[in-house]
């Protein structure tokens, strides 16, 4: 049994934590995330979710107390956005070393100054190399079903590490839509409760995260990128079982019309979910082409990447999101997948949609007909007044 | 796809108004998005909400630029902003207004308007203040009764779910409203 509700991606997370059963939320508030531990709060205060709701003073002091609960055995989640991401940075780092299987939803919001609220993936895209697992959502639906998937995959033993969930501002945080809720006996069968082979104990002390040489260190390194490989296979049994229960199905990327492509357009998120509607329109024109929306952004889905890209003969990357210097941050990382086939596509990156900018179905068109007339670059420009 | 276009001004429950009439259309197994201008809402501002109906899933996710139908929560609008900017021909336009729809003059080709005294019926159920009437769900029963598009019942029920406060005299002023829509 499941009911359907009609929410926003906001509220997606909150339930999906709830659906979780999680035990502490620690967070503080940032346009446009608010609404995540705003319901939170009201369900801890209510008795809806049996969980500690600790208010703190600032995102960087959100993720030190979801760390200090996850290490001391509870099943932590926490929720910001944009400036609050950037603020945590230090503590990202300290999740993944201490290899706590933290979820945390963040709203994509650009970075300020100038000051905004809108969307832009460049903040959750520049804590890339903190070692987060990173999923960008396309819905609300899957944006709910991938907190269970979150915790399913990040407390697994071979994996150990946290999960962020990224979605768009404005697009997913405040569009409410049809989310079918997991029935709360059927949750539990997915998702066993959080019960840690280490921990914090007061019966047993053991200091975790203590000096380690050179002697050490690197091999620790080693283990936490061992598990962003091994949880390629996790990833793949958490989204089976997902969808023997549940009927939802889920994949590292979601394909659309790929098969007999020879264009084919990469992008993330909810640009991704209105580039169908151009595939469509330019199918009935009889074109070729296809999607490909990456799903996982880490661990790096680079075999199913190369696999549906190998044999198209141009791959369009539209990036929401800019690295100054270089261009979009996913293209560079398409790019650089396909460079060792033996034959590869031409790949074209295109900026667009930055602060928010309405990604249309015009924009994507734009995209297709650009890259069918030019040649390829480094970095496109889509749609800018100066 | 239906794409309609809610406007009203911040603290009438204009963005409210798109969630309910979303959840009705999904109680009768449409797929809905329903979101607000996405931007900085302020009391008294003009306040936009959209809509979006589809017998299947809705993949578009860029804003309505073209919607077909209106609802139009708050009448001095009509002389503060274009309301029919972008407006597709053949759709509904549906207003809180006392006047007739003949007696609004409004510069539309194919639309079909539809009046409803909203304000007068929230204030007799006193929904909101007698200064700011909160006149959002008995809009939405003339909605219904101008469109066909979803059921009264459908939008009862979905006020009943979704309104904190009275929901009783909310629904009721929805199919009072829904009783009293001139066209």
């Amino acid at each position: 049994m499941s009911e359907q509700k009609v929410i926003m991606g906001n509220h997606a997370l909150s339930y999906g934590a709830v659906t979780s059963r999680v035990q502490v939320v620690a967070a503080y508030p940032i346009t446009p995330q608010t609404q995540v531990v705003e319901l939170l709060s009201e369900m801890c205060a209510d008795g809806t979710l049996d969980a500690e709701f600790i208010k703190v003073e600032s995102e960087h002091s959100a993720m030190a107390a979801s760390i200090g609960a996850s290490a001391a055995g509870a099943r932590a989640f926490t929720a910001t956005s944009s400036q609050g991401l950037a603020l945590m940075h230090e503590m990202l780092h300290w999740a993944v070393g201490a290899r706590l299987p933290i979820v945390m939803g963040n709203i994509n919001r650009s970075m300020a100054p100038p000051w905004t609220i809108w969307s832009e993936q460049t903040d959750s895209l520049s804590q890339r190399d903190t070692g987060w697992l990173q999923i960008y959502a396309s819905s609300n639906q899957e944006v709910y079903d991938s907190v269970l998937i979150a915790y399913k995959v990040a407390e697994n033993k071979k994996v150990s590490l946290p999960v962020m969930i990224v979605l768009d501002a404005f697009f997913l945080s405040h569009t409410s839509e049809n989310v079918n809720l997991i029935d709360q006996k059927d949750a539990d069968r997915y998702l066993k409760p959080y019960n840690p082979e280490f921990k914090l104990d007061i019966k047993n002390p053991h200091t975790f995260g203590g000096l380690t040489t050179a002697d050490w260190y690197m091999e620790l390194r080693y283990k936490i990128q061992k598990a962003m490989e091994d949880s390629i296979d996790v990833i793949k049994e958490a989204h089976k079982e997902f969808k023997d229960l549940f009927g939802r199905e889920y994949g590292l990327v979601e394909t659309y019309k790929c098969e007999d492509a020879d264009t084919i357009l990469v992008a993330i998120a909810t640009a991704a979910s209105t580039a169908k509607e151009v595939i469509d329109e330019l199918r009935k024109e009889g074109k070729k082409v296809g999607l490909l929306r990456i799903r996982f952004f880490r661990p790096f889905p680079f075999d199913d990447v190369k696999k549906n890209l190998k044999n198209s003969k141009k791959v369009i990357v539209l990036d929401r999101n800019l690295s100054p210097g270089n261009g979009g941050i996913v293209y560079q990382e398409v790019k650089s997948a396909l460079y060792n086939e033996p034959v590869k596509p031409k790949v074209y990156g295109y900026i667009a949609g930055l602060g928010g900018r309405d990604i249309t179905v015009d924009t994507i068109k734009k995209l297709f007909e650009d890259a069918q007339k030019s040649e390829p670059a480094e970095v496109k420009w889509m749609e800018v007044k100066i | 796809m239906l794409e309609i276009r809610v406007h009203g001004r911040g603290g009438q429950g204009g963005v409210i108004a798109s969630k309910i009439l979303a959840y009705a259309f999904a109680m009768e197994g449409k797929y809905v998005q329903a979101f607000p201008e996405f931007g900085v809402e302020r009391r008294g501002a003009p306040v936009t909400a959209f809509i979006r109906v589809s017998e299947g899933k809705i993949n578009i996710r860029s804003k309505i630029y073209e919607p077909q139908h209106l609802i139009v929560l708050e009448p001095t609008l009509l002389g503060a902003i274009d309301i029919t900017e972008g407006l597709k021909d053949g759709g509904f336009i549906v207003i809180n207004t006392k006047k007739r729809p003949d007696e609004l003059n409004l510069k539309v080709k194919n639309s079909k308007i539809a009046t409803v005294d909203a304000t007068g019926i929230a204030l007799k159920y006193r929904l909101g203040s007698s200064a700011s009437p909160i006149v959002n769900t008995a809009i939405l029963g003339g909605f219904a009764k101008a469109t066909g598009f979803v059921k009264i019942e459908s939008i009862v029920e979905a006020i009943k779910k979704e309104v904190p406060i009275k929901p009783e005299e909310n629904a009721q002023a929805a199919i009072e409203a829904y009783n009293s829509t001139l066209m």
